[in-house]
Order: structure tokens, then sequence, then C-alpha cells
């Protein structure tokens, strides 16, 4: 048997992102991690780990930008 | 057999977010905040609220001053920017004249609870239709980081290097606790954004708030504790910690009132007398006499009147009669005094507009004739005077030249004149006449038939009668 897909999954805009780190402070499985390469707005933004992610949406509402995190949850299947 | 995993997206970003920033410099796929700053957290919530109560088309947002001013380079709705704390006053107008709207004013703490802290108690106390968010973060960010109302005691500021002292610059404002002593406010509660579970409560007050304007309820007001890493001197992570420890202590976390079940607010629009009947309800006269319109000499047809004299000689009322006496004649009059410690024994003076169109502005600034009842009021107002301008002067208390030589002269022996006929006092009503028989601008009829509705006591009607005439026939004559 396969191991059983990821709850969730999170997208996080490189460029949009400045590095404040507040949703690698929220996320309760520490699935989000800071980059060594900075961006184009000067930052080190933070990345998915890209596996893990439970959907919980805490990092989404930490995070002040309006479009550099999006979460995405598992569909149920029939 | 297994498929493919799914993923749908869950929570991504607010329709009511435009989809660039057009805001003048730096990139604009981000907001113009510092990183962690809790503007961005609050504006999701509120863009989300805007997005699933499908109200994004007859939102206004306020924004204030202060970090948030630009806050409609990001939000797609309808967007005023207010002058320094009014915007719970500029919300006013935009909920009065448009009841449909759902407005709503964000505001900082340096805003809201110093220069407007009168504006939004008022906009509490009458009830008005709207919600506020403010955003309290202890501190002056958006100019570096100085003491605001609700900064803490001990807290070091750029203006408070050793720590706010209470004991100099007073205790932080809870604004909450001011606004829910009032009786209109409907919900009023404070927030945090410090933790995903504070977060996520705050996040349910916003939505709360913004059900209730949906409904029309009334006023409502949420406090959000919220993190200025960059006036804090601190990393954005040890800042919302700093919300936790140091904010929440001081600022309580509670729902200050909450009347959900108030009745749908209905605007009371006070109802006007009928016309017909507005002079019962101002208790002046209903009749206004009507005067066959006089013909004047086109260079008055719509003088522009500055009246100027000393306290007691009679001014306003001088310009009261002018105003009378165009209104009785049909045309469109306007008249306003000037106020002020000059009335006590100083220079007083008032502006009087007469004209067949309707009048913009009752203040008259460049004036086509002034009346000036003694030296002094000559002085301070000939410089005003257009070219060619009639210059009215009471020979009697003017000795000297005007210094303007482009204009009309006439002088009228007007307090001479008015102690020839028993008292000092008709002088003003000397020149009233002079203005009219100089002019051609007013009947003598008209001005006579006047002295009703002017002169209280009917004892002095009748010297005024002749000051008027007397002064009519010395205009006359003047213009030969």
């Amino acid at each position: 048997m396969a191991t059983r897909p990821d709850r969730g999954r999170v997208e996080i805009g490189t460029d949009e992102c400045k590095g404040c780190l507040l949703c690698t402070a929220v996320c309760p499985v520490h699935v989000l991690v800071r980059t060594k390469t900075l961006n184009k707005q000067g930052y080190f933004p933070v990345e998915y780990t890209g596996s893990g992610c439970t959907g919980c949406g805490f990092c989404f509402y930490a995070c002040p930008e309006p479009g550099a995190i999006t979460v995405f949850r598992l569909e149920k299947s029939a | 057999m297994s498929s493919a995993p799914v993923y749908k997206p869950f929570l991504q970003r607010a329709d009511s977010f435009y989809d660039t920033f057009q805001r003048k410099s730096g990139n604009k796929e981000v907001t113009h905040y510092c990183p962690g700053c809790g503007h961005g957290e609050l504006h999701k919530m509120m863009a989300e609220a805007i997005d699933d109560l499908d109200i994004r088309d007859r939102t206004v947002l306020i924004s204030p001053v202060g970090c948030s001013v630009f806050a409609y380079y990001y939000f797609d709705v309808g967007n005023v920017q207010a002058a320094h704390g009014r915007a719970p006053a500029v919300g006013t107008g935009v909920q009065r004249s448009r009841p449909h709207s759902i407005v709503i004013s964000y505001q900082g703490d340096g805003d809201l609870a110093a220069i407007g802290l009168n504006e939004i108690l008022q906009a509490a106390n009458r009830g008005e239709k709207m919600v506020v968010f403010f955003v309290n973060n202890a501190i002056y960010g958006m100019t570096g980081g100085q003491m605001a109302p609700t900064t803490l005691p001990g807290m070091r500021t750029t203006t408070t290097p050793l720590g706010r002292d209470p004991r100099l610059a007073g205790n932080p404002m809870r604004m909450c606790e001011l606004v829910a002593q009032l009786e209109a406010p409907i919900f009023v509660a404070r927030g945090s954004l410090a933790s995903p579970k504070e977060m996520k409560r705050t996040r349910k007050l916003v939505r709360k708030a913004m059900e209730m304007q949906v409904e029309g309820k009334g006023f409502c007001f949420v406090e959000v504790l919220s993190a200025c890493p960059t006036g804090w001197g601190m990393t954005p992570v040890d800042a919302q910690q700093w919300i936790e420890d140091k904010l929440t202590p001081h600022f309580p976390l509670e729902i200050f009132v909450d009347k959900t079940d108030q009745e749908r607010l209905e605007y009371v629009t006070p109802e006007s007398p009928p016309r017909e009947k507005l002079h019962e309800v101002l208790g002046i006269e209903a009749d206004t006499k009507t005067m066959p319109a006089a013909n004047p000499d086109p260079a008055h047809a719509n003088p522009r009147i500055k009246v100027a004299g000393f306290g007691g000689q009679g001014v306003l009322l001088l310009g009261l009669g002018l105003a009378q006496c165009g209104m009785m004649e049909g045309r469109k009059v306007a008249w306003l005094p000037s106020y002020g410690p000059e009335m006590r024994g100083g220079t007083a003076h008032c502006h009087v507009n007469i004209s067949e169109d309707e009048i913009g502005s009752p203040l008259v600034s460049r004036p086509t004739v002034l009346v000036a009842m003694n030296q002094p009021s000559m002085e301070k107002f000939e410089g005003e005077l257009v070219p060619g301008a009639l210059l009215l002067l009471n020979d009697s208390m003017v000795p000297g030249q005007p210094s303007r030589d482009d204009v009309d002269v006439v002088r009228v022996r007007a307090t001479e004149m008015a102690e020839d006929l028993g008292n000092v006092r008709a002088a003003n009503m000397v020149m009233l006449g002079a203005f009219a028989g100089y002019t051609g601008a007013l009947n003598l009829e008209t001005c006579l038939a006047s002295l009703d509705t002017l002169i209280k006591r009917t004892a002095l009607i009748d010297l005024n009668r002749k000051a008027i005439t007397a002064g009519f026939e010395a205009g006359r004559k003047a213009r030969g």
C-alpha cells in the first residue's frame, strides 16, 4: 500500500515573501523554512519543504502579504 | 488503483485585493508594509470578509493617516483617504449620503486615539452605521516610532527614550473601554494578532462586525493589537510574542458590547415643514412686502457692498436694510456680519450682496461699494475696492482723503444730518438713503417700507423715514 498523500500543500510566491518568518513560527509541522537565496526584493524568502503540510492555514493568516501564500487542501476522493 | 491526489485552493489571495498594487514606487506585487507588519494580516481578514459577504461593490473604505494611508492601493472597493483622525467624520458623510454603502473606517492608534479622539467618540456616540477597525500597535509607526496615546508605561519610543512615564505622559488609553461606555455602539471588541488562536478569534470579530454592517445595525468598533516590528525594534516573531506578553495584559481581549439583537437602525430624516409654514417655524413675518424693482445704473445692478464703521453706528443694521430692500425688490440677497472682538467698540463691518442672479459666496472680498462710517473703516477697506467702485463716506467722521484715486468718492454728512433730525444714531439710515439715491439701485419707497421690518420700536420709524429721505436727496444731489 502506498503512503497516504499529504492533507495539504502550500505555495509561496518567492518574490512576494518578505522573509518575516511569521509563517515558520506558526506552522505546527515545521515544513516552512527560510531559503539562503535572496529574492528580487532583497529578502531571504521562505519555501515549503515539499511534504508534510496539513493544510491548516495558520501560515496564510500569519502572512501579512495578500498573495504570498496559497494553501491547498486535498480533495476527498469518492 | 489509486489516482494522483488532487489539491484544490483552500486559502488564497482575496478578490477584494487588486491584482497588482499600482503604487508610485516599489514592487507592485506586494504591500508597502514592513516585514511582519500587522496591517497586512488585518487587511487579509477584512478582504476575506468583504469577499464572503459579497459586498465589494458597496464597501467604502476610509483610509487614515499612518502607515495604512495607502490602503486604497490594495482594496478594490470604494476608497476615500481622510485627513489625520477624521476618518469617522468622513465615514459619517459617506454613510449618510449613501445609506446603502458599507463604511469601514480603518485607523491606527496615533490617528484614532490622539488627533482623532473627538471624531471617533462623536461618531460612536451618534451610532453612525459603520465599522471602525482600530489597529493598536502602541506607537506612531509611520513617523518613526514616537509615543502614542496607547504606548505602555515604561515603553521606550523615540520621544520617550527613558520609557513612558505615566506621571509625565499619562497611562495608555483603552479605547474599547472608552467607546463601550457610550450608549450607541452595538459591538465593541478587542482582538489580537499574537498567535494563530488569537488570529482566528480576531477573524471572527472582524466577520461579525462586517455582518452587522450588512444587516445595517449600527456602530461597531473592533480594536486589534498588532505588531510594529520596525517601531518596536524587534524581529517579527519576537514582536508577536511581545503582543502576547506585554500588550495583552494592558489591553484585555474582550467583547465589551454585543447587542446582536439590536433592531436594524433606521435613519430619521427630519421632517421639513412645508415652505408656506416656514415663517411660523422661524417666527418671522410671512410676507415680505413686494415692491417694484428699481432701475439702477448698470454699474450698480449687482452691487457687492461692504459696510464698515465703529460699533454702535448701526453698521450691521444698515447692511440688513440694504439686503431687506433688495429682497423686497425681488432680487437675491446675502448679508454676512463680521463678528469678533472688533464688535466691542472697534471697527465693525458686514458684507452685502444684491444680485439678479444666484449668489455664490456671501463674502465680499472685492467690493463694488464701500460705505465707510468713519475714518479707520475707510483706511481699512478702501484697498479692497475694485477700480471704479463707489466709496460712500460719512463726511462727518471721515476728515481724511482716501488714498485711492480710481474710485468714485461721494461724501454725505450723515452724522450731522442725523443730529439735525434729532438722533445721531439715524446716521446709518441717512447712508442707506444716500446709497439708494446715488446709485438708483433701490427705490426710495422700498427703503421707507423696509423700516417696518427693520425697526422694532415704532416710535423711531418716523425719525428713520426722515433720515432715509434726507440721505436719498443728498445722494441724488451728489449724482447731479
